[in-house]
């Protein structure tokens, strides 16, 4: 075996040098690589960045935790797709900071609960979550349909994400809060400005069956209402040999 | 630096070392640890050449057995297909009513929709399809949109104000109320009726000045008599099912509010014979339909003034 240890245990200065370099061959084997390898940078259709509402909710949703007990991660096996629908793609969370994937499902998993209830329902589960689900365990969340929605900052956090990367152009930003205000309008139309700036997918109406007020509840149903639904199964090509890996 | 000497007593080296008189043994480390250690590295080098695991600088090794997770699960996929066999097949081509007469057919497909179902569906209509306040029961032998096969299956398709396309519920509750369209005073009046309509003690006076106003506002979707009109999934409002409550107060609340019910097409989640599995299901545990409701003008006409004179 090498005998020169000596040399590292009697000079501080060189055992230290020579844990850096023994330490930074992990980083430089499984970190850096990311960073440009291309093929792990999936390219997919539709993925956006989020509507000032929706992205007012997704605060919600981390201010209140949701993430302790939901999952926003289905997994290529075979039970999670027969019961989620299709597994996550990671193009789906690359808009996230920082992503909800999380790692414990009290709750079921919501990577794809857009679309897959109605606003009402929401509101009710939400209000009382054992007046539609009478097993169920999770807290009630009446406040939030009484709580005003504060977005007096709503600008500076669409900002604060495109700083982090998040492609929001200027004119997103300027006019982040007529977006938020035009999305809770239900006859706003297909050719809303919220529509030409975010696409014509974006949902447009008031979603906590309170038209009068901009409440938390329309944030957070708002949220809700996108996650997993940005990419159209329907034409993803899930069988090319470049999206199997 | 002092020189390495065999220790007399346990017939080990030092390690040359020495301090104040301590000297350190050099012993080797144990053979099994030694070996175990040889073989994890080996068998990491056979993992690398056999899965994908290194980084390079346009991709990365797939390795000898190109493995994928994904690829994995497509093959799952298939061979699910497989174990579920002729039952799936025959359910891609048989009719619903092919289906229902078929026992063993009918047997699976109740299999399918009730695991379906219990995932989906149940968190609105409630574990048994009972309904809840807002939520339509499905076990009963009222019908918003028809109990046939076939209409529940289209249902199950497109969904009720779902956003979809052939979406069920062009027709929308006003909120008489919160949009203004009625005074309050009226409204009480509307809920006096509508308690009439459906046979219950109701002010005589009340019901006189809603007449009109019913006739003018609800009968268009309600029908003249009330009895509801199923292209337009308007309620009954004769009978004694209620989806928003049966009290005078929460008449009078839907009247304000107009809740509209929503249900989100499924044709985009489920395969068309997930669809059929899930109709046949449905329709096996509901009551039949009492179909289409009649408008009994005369009998309603009674139950009105009954009402009134009850008063």
């Amino acid at each position: 075996m090498w005998k020169r240890h000596e040399k590292f245990e009697r000079h501080s200065l060189i055992l230290v040098l020579g844990i850096i370099f023994v330490v930074s061959i992990g980083g430089l084997v499984e970190i850096a690589p990311l960073f440009y390898l291309e093929s792990t940078i999936e390219k997919v259709e539709g993925v956006r960045p989020y509507t000032p509402l929706e992205q007012a909710g997704r605060d919600i949703y981390v201010r209140e935790g949701c993430y302790v007990c939901h999952s926003q991660m289905i997994r290529p096996l075979r039970d999670e797709v027969e019961r989620y629908g299709h597994y996550s793609l990671a193009a789906e969370s690359m808009y996230d900071h920082p992503f909800q994937w999380g790692s414990k499902r009290t709750g079921p998993d919501l990577a794809r609960v857009g679309g897959k209830y109605s606003d009402s329902w929401h509101h009710d589960h939400l209000s009382n979550p054992r007046s539609v689900v009478p097993e169920s365990n999770m807290p009630p969340y009446r406040f939030l349909a009484r709580t005003e929605l504060d977005t007096h900052a709503i600008e500076r956090r669409l900002a604060a994400l495109r700083a982090v990367g998040v492609p929001y152009t200027n004119d997103q930003i300027a006019n982040a809060k007529d977006d938020l205000d035009t999305q809770l309008d239900a006859f706003a139309g297909e050719n809303s400005p919220l529509k030409k700036r975010y696409g014509a997918k974006v949902q447009q109406r008031d979603f906590d069956g309170n038209p009068d007020k901009v409440s938390e509840m329309d944030a957070l149903i708002a949220y809700l209402q996108v996650l997993g639904t940005m990419v159209d199964f329907r034409t993803y090509k899930a069988e090319d040999p470049e999206n199997l890996r | 630096m002092s020189e390495r000497e065999r220790d007399d007593h346990s017939g080990t080296e030092t390690t040359g070392h020495e301090w104040d008189g301590i000297k350190e043994l050099d012993t080797p480390l144990p053979r099994w640890w030694l070996w175990t250690w040889y073989g994890s590295i080996a068998v990491a080098i056979v993992y690398w050449i056999l899965m994908p695991a290194w980084p390079g600088i346009t991709g990365y090794t797939r390795g000898l057995l190109g493995q994928s997770d994904r690829t994995d699960l497509s093959g799952e996929l298939a061979r699910l297909e497989t174990v579920r066999g002729q039952g799936l097949v025959k359910l891609k081509v048989a009719s619903l009513a092919e289906i229902e007469k078929d026992p063993q057919l009918q047997a699976y497909a109740l299999q399918v929709g009730q695991s379906v179902f219990g995932d989906n569906c149940a968190t609105c209509h409630g574990s048994g399809g009972g309904g809840a306040r807002g939520y339509p029961n499905l076990r009963d032998d009222i019908w918003l949109w028809g109990g046939s096969l076939e209409e529940i299956q289209h249902t199950i398709r497109v969904g009720v104000r779902s956003g979809n396309a052939h979406a069920r519920g062009e027709n929308q509750m006003p909120a008489f109320g919160r949009d203004q369209m009625l005074t309050a005073a009226q409204i009480g009046d509307l809920a006096e009726y509508v308690m009439a309509l459906s046979g219950r003690n109701a002010d005589a006076a009340a019901v006189g000045r809603a007449r009109q106003t019913f006739a003018d506002q609800c009968a268009a979707c309600h029908g003249p008599a009330g009895a509801g009109d199923r292209g337009k999934g308007a309620p009954n409002l004769t009978d004694g099912e209620w989806l928003y409550g049966a009290g005078r107060e929460a008449i009078t609340a839907q009247l304000f509010n107009g809740r509209n019910g929503v249900m989100p097409a499924w044709e985009t989640r489920f395969s068309p014979e997930t669809v059929k599995a899930l109709a046949v299901y449905v329709h096996a545990n509901a009551a039949g339909d009492s179909g289409a409701p009649v408008a009994t003008t005369a009998k309603n006409v009674i139950l009105l003034s009954g009402a009134a004179q009850a008063r």
